[in-house]
């Protein structure tokens, strides 16, 4: 206990406006069941965003930061690839801030590979003291909530945050060989070959994109589906269900935020979301919006339900949603990621395919 | 306790009653004429190469291995140029029950785990698609075969 004493008065309590600020420093953050408002703001200092070919053909082409011209950019490998990808998300997010990665503190990394080995082999030549998380498709809102909490909790003056997914490693991981023909169903996503990273900050750099104020943490939520091809039908629920949370814990209404994003539920998954919310009385059908449905044009790019993946909502909050946000055209998002839980073994095995969504409040500067 | 399970069955029937209700599918009978003819054209190719064979004086069973023999060297061929998946995208059945489908689903793992190696990889996996296939068709096949027996004995 003695390391703590230099911290107290002779008498053992704190005195005057010290006894104030600390007062004021440890009034908890937390709020309600599942949520939390930093009271100091976390900037989103900078972001950067890569992306593959047919990414760079969809809607959103001419926003992203870096556009593949070959989906192996130069590898031998799909894994090699989604590295790479992580790599220069990060290379880019760097060099657009002008700031070195010695002085990056923590990084938050995932993908949706066994054991993250993307991550691994992407970000290991920075030699940022990592923390790997998997979220499935969710893992970008699960970095940025972390990666709040790390420097609100003062923790860090800056963290960096990077996500990616890979079309062709992840029909590996999740399902067939890439030449093997098969019907894909209309409820069925694309996953999305992307990354992007993001650098936060306690500090406001002159050049901030936006700030995050709250962060409302998902839980795990099962309906009982069993089909990997409807993931959209399977995440609604848990996106529903933090959606509701926030709205309770901040004692808000949808009609405060310009969108509500979630990550990749397509065009199944948010009928199937809207509904749900309507159920319980919320109404977000004028401000919803979904990032696996902006980032394709299923017309023309025959994606079906549309785009997913962790580098789906990622890359669409770098080049999209932040840029929306810095022009002033919306205020305040509340973007939430969203992730179906399964893998090959456990689907095999007659498992449901449950889901989980993080929510993050994303204002302009 | 007993309720609440009760309700949560309840939920999740009535939750996977609605994403039925609200997934699109395709077109039932539409895909079956697509199937009808791709796979049709598939035979009538095999066919093609069978009369042929047999016209330059090949015996039947020769002229049938040569028509398995270029029906699977072509679905290979267009599974390396990424042209097959294109083919059972629209022909669905049509392109995957004949061999050519079963070239496909080989080939296409031995294009994905060549970079895995030459035994865990391409040794290992190369039958992951197609191995159900050999394994139950082998089998049916020794069942058949037992059938076959006994009734030959009875009689």
């Amino acid at each position: 206990m003695a390391i703590y004493d230099q911290y107290k008065e002779k008498d053992g309590k704190p005195k005057g406006q010290e006894a104030e600020n600390l007062a004021e420093k440890n009034q908890p953050q937390a709020l309600g069941r599942q949520s939390i408002h930093f009271k100091q703001p976390v900037y989103l200092i900078e972001s950067a965003s890569v992306v593959g070919t047919k990414e760079g053909k969809g809607p959103l082409g001419d926003l992203f930061d870096v556009v593949l011209t070959d989906d192996l950019n130069g590898c031998e490998n799909w894994e090699d690839a989604e590295s790479t990808l992580q790599r220069d998300a990060i290379y880019t997010t760097l060099q657009k801030a002008d700031f070195r990665s010695e002085n990056v503190r923590y990084l938050f990394a995932g993908d949706l590979l066994g054991q993250s080995i993307a991550s691994t082999f992407g970000i290991m030549t920075f030699e940022i003291p990592l923390f790997g998380l998997y979220g499935a498709c969710s893992t970008c809102g699960l970095s940025l909530s972390l990666a709040s909490m790390t420097i609100a909790g003062g923790f860090a003056d800056y963290v960096m945050c990077v996500t990616s997914s890979h079309f062709a490693s992840a029909e590996k991981e999740f399902r067939y060989p890439l030449e093997y023909g098969n019907q894909r169903p209309l409820s069925a996503s694309w996953t999305v070959t992307g990354s992007a990273a993001f650098l936060l900050s306690n500090k406001k750099k002159e050049g901030a994109r936006a700030v995050i104020t709250g962060i409302t943490s998902g839980k795990i939520v099962d309906y009982g589906l069993k089909d990997s091809m409807n993931m959209g039908a399977c995440m609604a629920p848990a996106a529903a269900d933090v959606i509701y949370r926030h709205m309770r814990d901040f004692s808000t209404k949808p009609e405060e935020y310009d969108r509500i994003i979630t990550g990749d539920l397509g065009l199944v998954g948010q009928t199937a979301l809207l509904d749900l919310l309507r159920k319980k009385g919320i109404d977000i059908s004028g401000r919803h919006m979904d990032c696996g449905i902006e980032i394709f044009d299923d017309k023309t790019q025959d994606t079906h339900a549309g785009g997913s993946g962790c580098g789906c909502a990622a890359a669409v909050l770098s080049a999209y949603i932040l840029r929306k946000l810095e022009e002033g055209t919306w205020k305040k998002v509340l973007f939430v990621p969203t992730g179906a839980l399964l893998s090959k073994v456990s689907f095999n095995e007659g498992k449901t395919v449950p889901g989980i969504a993080h929510a993050v409040v994303i204002e302009g500067v | 306790m007993e309720n609440e399970k009760e309700n949560k069955i309840e939920r999740e029937k009535e939750y996977q009653e609605y994403v039925k209700e609200i997934t699109p599918t395709h077109n039932l009978w539409l895909q079956m004429l697509k199937a009808f003819l791709v796979g049709g054209i598939i035979c009538c190719i095999g066919q093609f190469i069978l009369n042929y064979a047999e016209g330059m004086g090949l015996d039947k069973d020769t002229a049938g291995s040569w028509c398995s023999l270029i029906l699977v060297f072509l679905s290979v061929l267009l599974t390396g140029l990424n042209i097959y998946p294109s083919i059972v995208k629209f022909g669905g059945g049509g392109a995957l029950v004949p061999i050519t489908g079963f070239a496909n689903s080989v080939s296409a793992a031995a294009i994905e785990y060549k970079k895995e190696g030459q035994v865990f990889g391409v040794g290992s996996k190369i039958f992951t698609i197609a191995g159900p296939v050999i394994l139950y068709g082998i089998f049916t096949s020794w069942v058949l075969g037992v059938l076959y027996f006994i009734a030959s004995a009875v009689k």
